[in-house]
């Protein structure tokens, strides 16, 4: 489903973010990304909806060369992925509401079914009581919850979450990991960037380790080992 | 998805992000306002400078004097030559009788030249061509067509006895020069402020879309088309824009009513109410149109900036 085929990103400073990846992750798998800060792991990522393109090699994704897509099947391509990040993305002036619809809205759903399946996606993650608030009116660990109901309210394939409980505390960390366990139950693929030895091993499954922007180890049903 | 549905969520969004984000709309509107009053102001100084300029230029005319032989048939082909000058905006006939009169009244308080003229039998006036050119800078070649035809000894040419233009030449020239350097003036001015006034409304715009990079960055994450990302941040432009451009409008009837009694005592005849009341339809058309077109086009290319592929 997703390949990285000898992948290398090298920024204009020179840096060489991630070298020569090559890495296959297959329909329904949890996938965790393990390393330092500046390991390559957020780059790797990025490069999986276009945010950054390598400077060699070629991303995959459905079989499909993501350097080789038109903008429309770009947008395509995003609207089957969900992301989730650190710093929460949410758009700051749109209600709770307002920040899930807007995922449904680009993906062309009637206004009909955006009042379903809005509070329905909030009722999973537990914050339907919130739904008229404000991002800055929530704790870190529900605008996390918020970004996950937006990154799920499309159904994607594949579900990316860059450091999702870099800024939450053990509790919440918890219900976040749960909440993705679930997702990954349901069928979702889930790449997890983290630096949570905790969360990895909790878990159990395969975790990918970079090192300086090259991957070190890949194992099947892995612990955080660095 | 229907393009009717996009477009109304588009405008939805817009009109909420004007709301929501109050003292960026706040600023933006503030600005923008500034803005269109300098372009309101440099169409009524514009309109003023036109209508001074105007009056100065048709107190400038040039006296053909006629001899006191001249003849009906030689004066009508006088008149017919100069209208056929391009240069030429009017002729008008004084007969004798009225350039006698208007000594007369010229002179009523200098008794000694009407005693002198009274001592005459006959009228010593001739009648005389007032003519006025289209611009004061063409009086010299009417004077030098004149002079043409008085040299020639053409029936015509001999009806003319004096031109008038070479004792006026001076005071033409310098009155020509004054106008042209207004004009140019006026003209240079006006860019330099409109531009001015331009790049601060953009620049302030931009600024406010800069606020707003992550969240076009988080939009386009969520996948959300260009036009989709673009269209709000328009319509909130094109907000500031229509706010601005109707507080201009509405400021400028008391402005324009409080500065012409100044203003008139300053230029003579230009009356910036009346210009404001009747010119209202263009100047509504013109501050609206800048204002809707500066605050889409600003937020146009502000959101290109920050939209990637």
């Amino acid at each position: 489903m997703i390949h990285y085929d000898k992948v290398t990103k090298i920024y204009n400073g020179g840096q060489h973010a991630v070298e020569d990846i090559t890495l296959s992750i297959d329909s329904g798998e949890f996938v965790f990304i393990v390393g330092h800060s500046g390991a390559g792991k957020t780059t790797l990522l990025k490069m999986l909806f276009a945010e950054v393109m390598p400077t060699s090699g070629s991303v995959y994704f459905n079989s499909r060369s993501i350097g080789e897509l038109s903008n429309k099947e770009l947008l395509n391509m995003r609207r089957n992925i969900g992301t989730i990040f650190q710093d929460f993305r949410l758009l700051p002036t749109k209600t709770i509401y307002e920040n899930i619809a807007f995922a449904l809205e680009v993906a062309g759903k009637s206004d009909e079914d955006i009042k379903a399946d809005v509070p329905h996606v909030l009722e999973l993650v537990g914050l339907a009581d919130k739904m008229w608030s404000f991002p800055r009116e929530l704790s870190g660990g529900e605008q996390q919850r918020v970004a996950i109901a937006r990154a799920i309210v499309n159904q994607p394939n594949v579900l990316i979450a860059d450091e999702p409980t870099g800024n939450l505390d053990p509790i919440n960390t918890h219900d976040v990991v749960e909440i993705l366990k679930k997702i990954n139950n349901l069928g979702t693929t889930v790449l997890l960037a983290t630096h949570n030895r905790s969360v990895v091993d909790s878990v159990g499954k395969r975790v990918v380790t970079m090192d300086q922007g090259r991957m070190i180890r890949d194992d099947k049903m892995g612990k955080y080992i660095l | 998805m229907s393009l009717w549905l996009n477009i109304k969520r588009v405008a939805r969004y817009g009109f909420i992000g004007f709301i929501r984000n109050g003292f960026v709309s706040l600023a933006a509107v503030s600005i923008m306002t500034l803005t269109l009053f300098v372009l309101s102001g440099l169409m009524i100084s514009g309109a003023a400078l036109d209508a001074t300029l105007k009056q100065l230029t048709e107190k400038v005319d040039v006296n053909v004097y006629l001899t006191t032989d001249a003849t009906d048939a030689q004066i009508a082909d006088v008149d017919r030559m100069l209208k056929a000058l391009p240069e030429v905006a009017t002729v008008s006939y004084v007969s004798s009788g009225d350039a006698l009169a208007q000594f007369r009244e010229r002179h009523k308080n200098d008794q000694l030249t009407i005693q002198a003229l009274d001592e005459l039998k006959d009228n010593p006036l001739g009648a005389m061509l007032q003519v006025r050119a289209k611009n004061t800078s063409q009086y010299e070649a009417i004077a030098k067509f004149l002079d043409t035809q008085q040299s020639s000894g053409t029936s015509a040419g001999s009806a003319i006895d004096k031109v008038n233009f070479y004792q006026n030449k001076t005071a033409i020239d310098r009155l020509t020069n004054i106008i042209d350097t207004s004009k140019r003036l006026g003209t240079i001015v006006a860019i330099i402020m409109g531009l001015a006034s331009l790049l601060i409304a953009f620049n302030t715009i931009r600024l406010a879309i800069y606020t707003a990079r992550d969240e076009i960055g988080v939009m386009n994450i969520v996948g959300a088309g260009r036009w989709y990302v673009r269209g709000p941040f328009m319509v909130a432009g094109v907000l500031y824009g229509v706010v601005s451009g109707l507080i201009v409008i509405l400021l400028l009837y008391p402005i324009t009513l409080y500065i012409t009694p100044p203003l008139q005592r300053f230029l003579g005849t230009f009356n910036a109410f009346s210009y404001y009341a009747g010119s209202f339809p263009t100047i509504f058309f013109v501050i609206m149109a800048s204002g809707i077109a500066l605050g889409a086009l600003s937020s146009y290319l502000a959101v290109r900036r920050y939209l990637s592929s």
